[in-house]
């Protein structure tokens, strides 16, 4: 029992965004129940649920890699998507320039793409954690200027990417019913679970976002810890490119992953992550990419005017920020608390063993001031 | 009377949670004297000064200013009365300009009139002689020029009374000398200057008066010229000279190596410690004896790497050794319980089980993490090994008392079974029964063939556990005691007196 309840704890954080997604699936079943119907067509599932999971994909890659940066470098990368629209136009180059296209040449040019990210991160990293530049300001550098490099890159205005593989990978694979998107995100994040279990990544990454000095005097180097996660952001960002310009067929220097860092961010902080830095979870950080999916189209679904739509979010967003923060928490606390103590003072009454209860909720109030 | 009292302080009370600060202290303060407010840390010098200027409010007690009683409820307030305070870091915006940084945030008016701004900085600063242009930005006055330039904010306003807390620990010798030249001008103004400061010459310098506190409590006051520094040392740390019944056998040095485990030689580190040679043996455990800022810290941080080491030659059961990072140190038996628990001691958020294992994990390397299971083991064995109160492994370090975490941290190097083990103010704030645990601990563990180095601001403390001290003073080696010459007499005579 008491295993069961710190497992319950460890799990709290997950309540805002799972409490979110709960709310915002019932909205969409009141406006229709088939919300979860799910068909079959060629074999392949389609349906709302698939869609919302194929559309996330490249924002969970990328809002993983943002949960590492955050918690590291207690910052944020705002120039994932142009560093994802760079390392995707060297795929394209890539693929267009290797004459007949097989599934090596796109292993290969993914794994050429990733290089191109990881040097992106390095060129990142190397500012904010050896110079000392504030993430925001030195992934500013990249965000303004990244989308004219891919532009460079691709020579003329969006090279179509028309090869069955980029297709399928893009689309599905014949006689596989889900969506490959979905299924490559599903292997990113698998892998990111491995990387967590065979590494101290976790302990590294929380020591330096908490206390970079006491991280310092136990022998981890917070600088390299920080670099290391500008890499890892470089390779989400190139794997996330790598997915959208697959989904979409064309190069397009100027859209691909336009804006999509606020998303990341966004997705970090409601997955209940300090934006701060310091403790992360990054199962919170994918919940939350899905939940802003599941806004986006449900806001789409309630035929919201589409230029109205961001005003709508910008709304959400604010609520859901104030009822997130610290001063509601504490008020909410001392709300549970008192009802809490009224429940126990009545059925104490009702038992005749007030003076126990008395003791007991006195005792626990003042473990919670400590 | 040589010259009239200007503030009087009370039976000044003062508690913060767990901790009794202040109790029924009495404090004097006349026209035009500097008075010098001694003790260790924890005295609760900055507390009965925050209480004078308004940062704190007191529990119980009556200030005195000028005759009526008076009761400040913020800094502003006291400033407006007359009562200005200089801090330890400097607080000024260096990036803004001399005057700026002298009247910002003085005047209640929206907009400033900055050539009649300028012409009053330029006015005062020529009046106490200090070497800045009005217009000059902050950041290119040397050090000692802030803290004046600090200090001219401070007494702007008609200032009666002028705290001054440390301000001379970032300062070189030709800096302090400027400093006291504008301190005799303001005495002679008839300001009355309170002055903290852990270096005992100045205070023999440039002050009329000391008051002693020690653990809350005033000691007393004194005419410096009366109060031999012996004296001084003694009453600060809590000790009578007389006291001879204090002198203890304790553990001799149980070693015949000829090898010692660790040697430095003229090992010095980017904080400024001058550089000096030491050396511990198997077994043993040594101390370094010497006031707060004497360089006893500065050096066991230079030992492990904490700070940039800047020259000497390390020596690992005689082999030479580069020691670069604390990862070097790490890896090569050296353990470091750092002075400051709460900023580079515990990881605050992490859990106790987390906190435990680290130091052992980061030696293991990224690529090994010890399972689950192995983790809660060790933590385990030495949350019982030590008694650590916490609620479950998973506990944030934060949630625990003081005692408790300074225990996770003992546990995190314990774990990692080092061969010299340096513990710097180990027992600082934590409750005697804990203390009395560490202090056995250390014992046990030099028996059981560890080196240690233990340091404590509490000499009695430190004669109880230790074999061998080496006293520091003003950032050097002074002197070496051991056998029976290490007495407490003795170690501070040569605290007082430089070894001479």
């Amino acid at each position: 029992m008491p295993r069961l309840k710190a497992r319950f704890d460890r799990l709290s954080h997950l309540f805002l965004p799972l409490s979110v997604l709960v709310i915002l699936l019932l909205i969409n079943l009141i406006k229709g129940a088939d919300y979860f119907k799910i068909t079959m067509v060629n074999r392949v599932l389609y349906g709302n649920i698939p869609n919302i999971l194929f559309g996330a994909s490249e924002l969970v890659i990328l809002s993983i890699g943002m949960t590492l940066v955050t918690a590291a470098a207690r910052g944020q990368d705002i120039s994932i998507g142009e560093s994802g629209a760079i390392s995707s136009a060297i795929f394209v180059q890539y693929v267009l320039n290797a004459g007949e296209v097989t599934i090596w040449t796109i292993l290969v040019g993914l794994l050429i793409s990733c290089v191109a990210g990881i040097v992106i991160g390095a060129f990142n990293g190397t500012l904010v954690s050896f110079f000392n530049v504030q993430p925001m300001v030195a992934t500013l550098i990249l965000f303004l200027g990244g989308r004219s490099i891919a532009f460079i890159i691709d020579g003329k205005v969006s090279p179509i990417l028309a090869n069955p593989i980029s297709n399928q990978i893009g689309t599905v694979i014949k006689g596989v019913p889900i969506q490959t998107p979905i299924i490559l995100t599903a292997v990113f994040i698998v892998i990111v679970s491995v990387v967590l279990k065979v590494t101290n990544l976790r302990l590294y990454v929380e020591a330096v976002g908490i206390n970079p000095n006491t991280a310092r005097l136990n022998g981890i180097n917070p600088k390299r810890v920080i670099f290391l996660t500008f890499l890892l952001m470089g390779i989400c960002s190139a794997v996330a490119g790598f997915i959208a310009v697959n989904k979409v067929g064309r190069h397009d220097s100027v859209n691909l992953l336009k804006f999509i860092m606020m998303d990341a961010i966004l997705a970090v902080a409601l997955g209940g992550n300090s934006l701060s830095g310091g403790k992360f979870s990054i199962t919170g950080s994918i919940i939350g990419a899905y939940t802003i999916e599941v806004l986006n189209r449900t806001l789409l679904r309630l035929e919201v005017n589409p230029e109205a739509i961001k005003a709508f979010k910008a709304v959400f967003i604010i609520i859901l920020m104030v009822l997130a923060s610290p001063v509601v928490r504490v008020y909410a606390k001392k709300v549970m608390d008192k009802a809490k103590a009224f429940v126990a003072g009545k059925a104490a009454r009702q038992t005749g063993r007030l003076k126990k209860a008395v003791v007991s909720i006195t005792d626990s109030s003042v473990k919670k001031e400590e | 009377m040589p010259s009239e009292i200007i503030l009087k302080m009370e039976g000044i009370c003062k508690s913060f949670p767990g901790v009794r600060a202040l109790h029924n202290v009495d404090f004097v303060l006349r026209k035009g004297e500097i008075h010098a407010l001694m003790g260790e840390n924890g005295a609760g010098k900055s507390t009965l000064t925050k209480i004078l200027n308004g940062v704190y409010e007191k529990d119980a007690g009556l200030i005195i200013l000028e005759g009526k009683p008076v009761h400040f409820k913020s800094p502003q307030e006291a400033q407006n009365m007359g009562v200005g305070t200089v801090f330890q870091e400097i607080a000024l915006c260096p990036n803004l300009t001399v005057a700026e940084n002298m009247f910002i945030g003085r005047s209640r008016n929206a907009f400033v009139n900055w050539r009649q701004m300028n012409e009053k900085a330029a006015e005062m600063l020529g009046s106490l002689g200090i070497p800045a242009s009005p217009t000059q930005e902050l950041a290119s006055c040397s050090i000692a020029v802030q803290q004046m330039i600090a200090i001219a904010r401070a007494i702007d306003m008609d200032c009666k009374i002028l705290i001054l807390d440390e301000p001379t620990s970032s300062l070189d010798e030709d800096e302090v000398q400027k400093l006291f030249a504008l301190m005799r001008e303001l005495k002679a103004r008839g300001v009355g200057i309170i002055f903290i400061t852990h270096f005992i010459d100045q205070v023999y310098e440039i002050s009329d008066r000391i008051t002693v506190l020690r653990n809350g409590e005033l000691i007393g006051e004194y005419e410096t010229p009366e109060l031999p520094q012996i004296e001084l040392v003694s009453k600060m740390m809590g000790k009578a000279l007389s006291d001879v019944s204090a002198m203890k056998k304790h553990e001799p040095p149980k070693s015949d190596d000829r090898v010692p485990v660790f040697e430095a030689k003229g090992l010095s580190s980017a904080v400024g410690v001058r550089p000096f040679d030491f050396s511990i043996h198997k077994g043993e455990v040594n101390g370094f004896a010497g006031l707060l800022g004497s360089g006893r810290s500065e050096s066991v941080r230079a030992i492990f790497a904490a700070d940039k080491v800047t020259g000497g030659e390390v020596k690992i059961n005689g082999k030479r050794v580069k020691i670069k990072a604390p990862l070097n140190a790490m890896k090569l038996g050296i353990g470091y319980l750092p002075e400051d628990r709460k900023s580079e001691g515990v990881i605050d958020e992490l859990s106790v089980r987390d906190n435990i294992i680290l130091a052992l994990q980061v030696m293991k390397g990224f690529f090994k993490p010890l399972s689950r299971k192995q983790a809660e083991e060790f933590a385990n064995q030495y949350i019982k090994l030590l008694e650590i109160k916490t609620p479950s492994l998973d506990t944030p370090v934060k949630s625990l008392s003081g005692g408790n975490q300074q225990k996770v941290i003992l546990a995190r190097w314990l774990l990692t079974n080092p061969m010299y083990l340096i513990l710097d103010e180990p027992t600082r704030g934590i409750d005697v029964g804990t203390k009395v645990e560490i202090q056995k601990l250390v014992l046990k563990l030099a028996q059981d063939g560890m080196s240690l180095t233990f340091i404590s601001s509490e000499i009695d403390e430190m004669l109880r556990v230790c074999s061998r001290m080496i006293v520091m003073k003003d950032r050097e080696i002074v002197g070496e005691l051991s056998g029976a010459d290490l007495t407490e007499q003795n170690v501070m005579q040569m605290i007082a007196q430089g070894g001479k």
